[in-house]
């Protein structure tokens, strides 16, 4: 009985698939399961670690990641659901020129993190919603990150953070 | 915390979804996947094969047909919220898509699929239930319209057969001078609610002249509080009035569990539903809500 569940159990996940995807602007190719999701995907098979990933489902928002411009929850969606996407992630956000994104460079300077572990998911989600709202009010910001959980900070700084982070942006017309 | 094995699918047509999960006994759609996927990755379910609905194009979009909208079961709420056509129609929907999840999780889930999964706290069928919303659903035999109304058969199950698909959505938005609200308590933002409240009221002539409540989390499915709406009706929007139906929408029969009792929701219920004609009249002359 146990022999037989097993092979069953194989033979459900025979099909792995071929994925191409653009992770912070490089083409990647690679051999996936089904059921690994996204975050997994980044960390374990990419080894883009730079994603965490706390809860798992769905709650804690530090996997967010951004996905053909929309942020997202990466524990929520499939490996295989990216093929073809463009997906940025905490390591695509500093500019070219290796000088942190304006949204870093906030956090820096607000001390918006003190262990980091919710800080890529805060920086992806700021980044996405920055780009909709140019002038956001506070409440808006904490709306914004209400979907990410940080056990620091107390959130003032990192809404500090945003704030700046928002006008600067503007400044840039970026 | 890892999904079971499944096998996938991606169909680009209804036709072929309908085809994979009469086939497949143990198949699950794939929508959102923002309660979904959590629930595979707990491991509450693990079915055999998974068909992802984000490839069927015919499922997405918002479109006007003469008095109503039809409104694809693959519709984003992100999309949704911001739709200049919902917010002028039925800015209802919009309003109650502020309280379902975060940014991230709306950018993923759909109008059908929070339908389908049918949380007693979804936002979007008590909605549906406030609009009369007519769901339709396609299987092998074709499609059949289902009334919202009769859509929740038992907690977290639609009427819905394992091997159909609902398909669409159609909502008749209010013509006449109205008024609207939704409002609902939960302990944080972005929670599921305690109670949720969705509030539509018609006045001609400084009369109620129809009035459509529904409330969320008191029960498996969303709860029309007919009662509520024959005491509006054909009296003049006041504060006593209120106060009367807050009153007798408190006697909703609710649900309890680990975390809230029959009469805290029973509370919430009369203080929400008062709290939301209130809104909904600020609305109707123009106000911002006053009450949120």
């Amino acid at each position: 009985m146990e022999l037989w569940l097993d092979l069953k159990e194989r033979k459900r996940g025979m099909n792995s698939r071929e994925i191409s995807l653009k992770l912070n602007g490089c083409e990647v190719t690679a051999t996936v399961e089904p059921r690994i999701h996204l975050a997994d995907f980044l960390r374990h098979t990419l080894g883009a670690t730079g994603t965490h990933l706390g809860c798992e489902h769905g709650v804690c928002g530090a996997c967010t990641v951004n996905v053909d411009g929309d942020a997202v929850r990466s524990c929520l969606m499939f490996a295989i659901q990216v093929d073809g996407k463009n997906v940025t992630t905490i390591e695509g956000i500093a500019n070219s020129d290796k000088t942190l994104h304006p949204i870093q460079e906030a956090f820096r300077k607000h001390h918006g993190l003190q262990c980091g572990f919710c800080t890529p998911g805060m920086v992806i989600t700021l980044e996405a919603f920055l780009k909709n709202h140019p002038n956001p009010t506070e409440f808006e910001i904490r709306k914004a990150i209400s979907g990410n959980i940080c056990r620091c900070t107390g959130y003032q700084p990192i809404v500090a953070a945003a704030m700046e982070a928002a006008t600067n942006l503007k400044n840039q017309g970026q | 915390m890892k999904s079971c094995n499944f096998s996938y699918y991606d169909p680009n047509t209804v036709s072929e979804v309908v085809s994979l999960i009469s086939r497949h006994e143990n198949a699950k759609l794939l929508a959102g996947g923002q309660s979904l996927v959590p629930m595979l990755n707990f491991r509450i379910l693990s079915p055999e094969h998974i068909v992802d609905l984000n490839k069927v194009s015919d499922l997405f979009g918002i479109k006007e047909n003469g008095n109503h909208l039809s409104i694809g079961s693959m519709t984003r709420q992100s999309e949704l919220l911001n739709s200049p056509l919902i917010i002028q129609s039925s800015p209802l929907i919009s309003k109650a898509l502020g309280y379902v999840g975060h940014d991230q999780t709306r950018n993923r889930g759909t109008i059908g699929g929070s339908l389908c999964h049918l949380d007693p706290a979804a936002e979007l069928c008590v909605v549906a239930s406030a609009y009369n919303a007519e769901l339709t659903v396609t299987g092998k035999k074709g499609d059949r319209v289902i009334a919202m109304s009769d859509w929740p058969v038992d907690f977290l199950t639609p009427a819905l057969d394992h091997d159909e698909i609902l398909t669409n959505i159609r909502i008749t938005p209010w013509q006449g001078s109205h008024g609207f609200c939704f409002i609902e308590f939960a302990r944080r933002e972005g929670d599921f609610a305690i109670v949720a409240v969705a509030v539509l009221i018609e006045i001609t002539d400084h009369v109620i002249s129809k009035a459509s409540i529904a409330l969320g989390g008191v029960s498996a499915g969303p709860v029309r509080l007919h009662d509520v709406e024959t005491l509006l009706k054909g009296q003049s929007p006041g504060q006593e009035l209120f106060k009367e139906a807050g009153l007798l929408a408190k006697k909703v029969d609710a649900m309890s569990d680990v975390n809230y009792s029959t009469n805290y929701r029973k509370r919430l219920s009369g203080a929400l539903t008062e709290r939301a004609l209130h809104g909904a009249m600020a609305r109707f002359k123009g106000e911002e809500e006053g009450h949120e």
